[in-house]
């Protein structure tokens, strides 16, 4: 503890650190078939196949989606200049969701086609940029953005994408009504080796550049105009971050569909305990979100093994109160009425 | 001359809110514009600090129109202070202050050192690692104000401030004032708005009134702030009195049918 009754960013660093490995392990050893460990050497062994073809990719997988969505989630904080703002909540996801299920839907044979693996996340960039595009412009003032006006924009957009998504279900055929309703519960387990290396390539450069910017995401805290003042040429760095924010949300949605609150409750933990400097901050929520959204992965392949609950309900089932706990403190300094 | 502001005027949805301005802010001088709410006061330091551009006249920092200014450079040569300031994440004063000493550019060690000298100088010293968030308004704005003074280095040449002290306790006014003229006295070319016509003859060295956006009256305080002018710039009859050569000035309402 510091003088300011913070944790040391430098401790929780090493404590995450620590924790990882053993979460890794959890991830490739956990699930409705036990691996033993003298099967493992043998190349082409079931447990061998059912290592490499299936945990590790899923492994890599939940790694990287939940480090983007809690380092997006800081950033959209930032952006937004609200701390309990969240690319689900004004309306990102469920754009990149709406764009992914038409893609599903409507997509047909291109899917199958030599661009097939590309379109799902493409689309749901496209989607998230528009509606991140949308609601900024809708929350636009001359003095910045509106953040009344953007959670009320979010909400809109919310339930629009949501009825266009229920229209589409409507007129789909009985397979892709399946497969729609199943991947917007967010879900992990059809990952192969594909997915899992198209999602490292999009997230590592976007985990970079967001990484990078910090201290522009401090100024930009003190106000727009302030951070102006400062010398931030402030448009350029919010086009910059939609841009990566919308490019992460979309890779995560398109691959893990709807995966909820880890994006609003991890850089909020955060704050929380190391403050909201977004040097120490962004870094430490990729980490956070990486572990938490990995053993978020474990917990819903064991609750109802051997089936899978879908990993959206499981984050949604801890966030969800916790996120309603968040407000109460904030409101009342307690965690109860 | 450091900022100069010629013929300038700026309007929105068709109503002027400012017009035919021409202000000159020079080195070592400590400018305060005084006038009545709503009369452009604020709009006039949007302008100056580029935060808005003029639909009319022009502003020069350094005889270079301020638009053609890069925003580094312009932050290293201009710090100012507005009035709304909406930080609402829960950083520590010292980290507030340090956030203000970014365009300097300076190596950690001299950073540190270099906005501790602002903590100390605005009595923030017991406040560094306390929460911002959960200060209290006048507290919160002399934290603003170190890290505006915070961004001032070498290269500075004007501040700006609107209503710098507004929410500030007598002692912490006069604290935060001293500086101000401390800077002024160094060179800096100071514009300030303020409300308190005392504090305004006591620390300023010339002075704007402005009124629905034009200017009344523009020159030394001792020559501007007379009762007559003021009684016309707030529309309430002021007097002006002199005990020891310092002047006094006290407001009345000569008409209640006034306010009817």
């Amino acid at each position: 503890m510091t003088q300011t009754g913070r944790l040391s960013p430098h401790l929780l660093r090493r404590l995450l650190l620590l924790l990882l490995p053993p979460v890794m392990l959890l991830s490739l050893l956990v699930g409705p078939v036990s691996l033993t460990p003298e099967q493992l050497l043998i190349p082409g062994s079931r447990d061998f196949l059912i290592l490499f073809e299936l945990r590790l990719p899923r492994l890599l997988l939940s790694l990287f989606a939940g480090a983007l969505l809690a380092l997006t989630g800081a950033s959209i904080q930032a952006l937004f200049r609200n701390p309990l703002a969240d690319p689900g909540l004004i309306g990102i996801s469920a754009g990149a969701a709406l764009a992914a299920v038409a893609a599903l839907v409507f997509g047909g044979h291109w899917l199958l086609g030599a661009l097939g693996p590309l379109l799902l996340p493409l689309s749901a960039f496209v989607g998230g940029l528009a509606v991140t595009a949308l609601v900024a412009r809708i929350a636009r003032t001359p003095q910045g953005i509106s953040v009344t006006t953007m959670l009320l924009a979010g909400i809109a957009l919310n339930s629009i994408a949501a009825a266009a998504i229920g229209v589409m279900k409507y007129f789909s055929d009985e397979l892709t009504l399946r497969q729609v309703t199943f991947w917007l519960l967010g879900n992990l387990h059809r990952t192969d080796w594909s997915s899992a290396l198209l999602l490292t390539a999009l997230a590592l450069p976007v985990l970079v550049l967001l990484l990078r910017e910090g201290q522009m995401l401090n100024l930009l805290l003190l106000g727009e105009q302030q951070a102006r003042l400062l010398g931030v040429v402030t448009h350029r760095l919010q086009r910059r971050l939609v841009l990566l924010v919308a490019l992460g949300v979309g890779a995560v949605v398109s691959l893990g569909g709807l995966i909820g609150f880890v994006g609003l409750v991890v850089p909020h933990l955060i704050r929380l305990m190391c403050g909201p400097d977004n040097r120490a901050l962004m870094p430490l929520s990729a980490m956070m979100g990486a572990v938490l959204l990995t053993l978020a992965d474990v917990v819903s392949r064991v609750l109802v093994s051997p089936a899978e609950l879908p990993i959206g309900i499981v984050t949604a089932l801890v966030g969800g109160p916790f996120f309603l706990f968040m407000i109460l403190y904030r409101q009342r300094g307690r965690l109860w009425f | 001359m450091v900022l100069t502001a010629q013929g300038l005027g700026w309007q929105r949805l068709g109503r002027r809110v400012l017009q035919g301005l021409d202000l000159t802010l020079a080195p070592g001088t400590l400018t305060v514009v005084l006038g009545p709410n709503g009369a452009g006061k604020s709009t006039l330091l949007q302008l100056l600090s580029g935060l808005q551009l003029p639909s009319a006249g022009a502003v020069l920092l350094d005889g270079k129109n301020l638009s053609s200014w890069s925003e580094p450079q312009r932050a290293r040569r201009v710090a100012v202070m507005t009035q709304d300031q909406p930080l609402d994440f829960p950083f520590t004063v010292e980290e507030v202050v340090r956030l203000g000493a970014w365009p300097l550019q300076l190596p950690k060690p001299e950073e540190r050192a270099h906005c501790h000298l602002w903590l100390e100088r605005l009595d923030l010293d017991a406040l560094a690692t306390r929460n911002y968030l959960q200060l209290s308004g006048g507290e919160r704005q002399r934290v603003q104000l170190a890290r505006v003074l915070a961004q001032c280095g070498g290269d500075t040449g004007a501040l700006l401030l609107d209503e710098p002290v507004s929410a500030m306790d007598l002692r912490h006014q006069h604290l935060c004032l001293r500086q101000l003229r401390r800077l002024a006295n160094t060179g800096l070319a100071v514009l300030l708005i303020l409300h308190d016509l005392s504090l305004a003859a006591h620390y300023g060295d010339r002075v704007l009134l402005l009124k629905g956006g034009q200017t009344l009256a523009q020159g030394p305080v001792g020559e501007v702030m007379t009762g007559p002018r003021l009684s016309a710039l707030y529309d309430v009859g002021v007097d002006v009195s002199f005990a020891d050569g310092t002047p006094r000035f006290r407001s009345f309402v000569e008409d209640d049918a006034f306010f009817q």
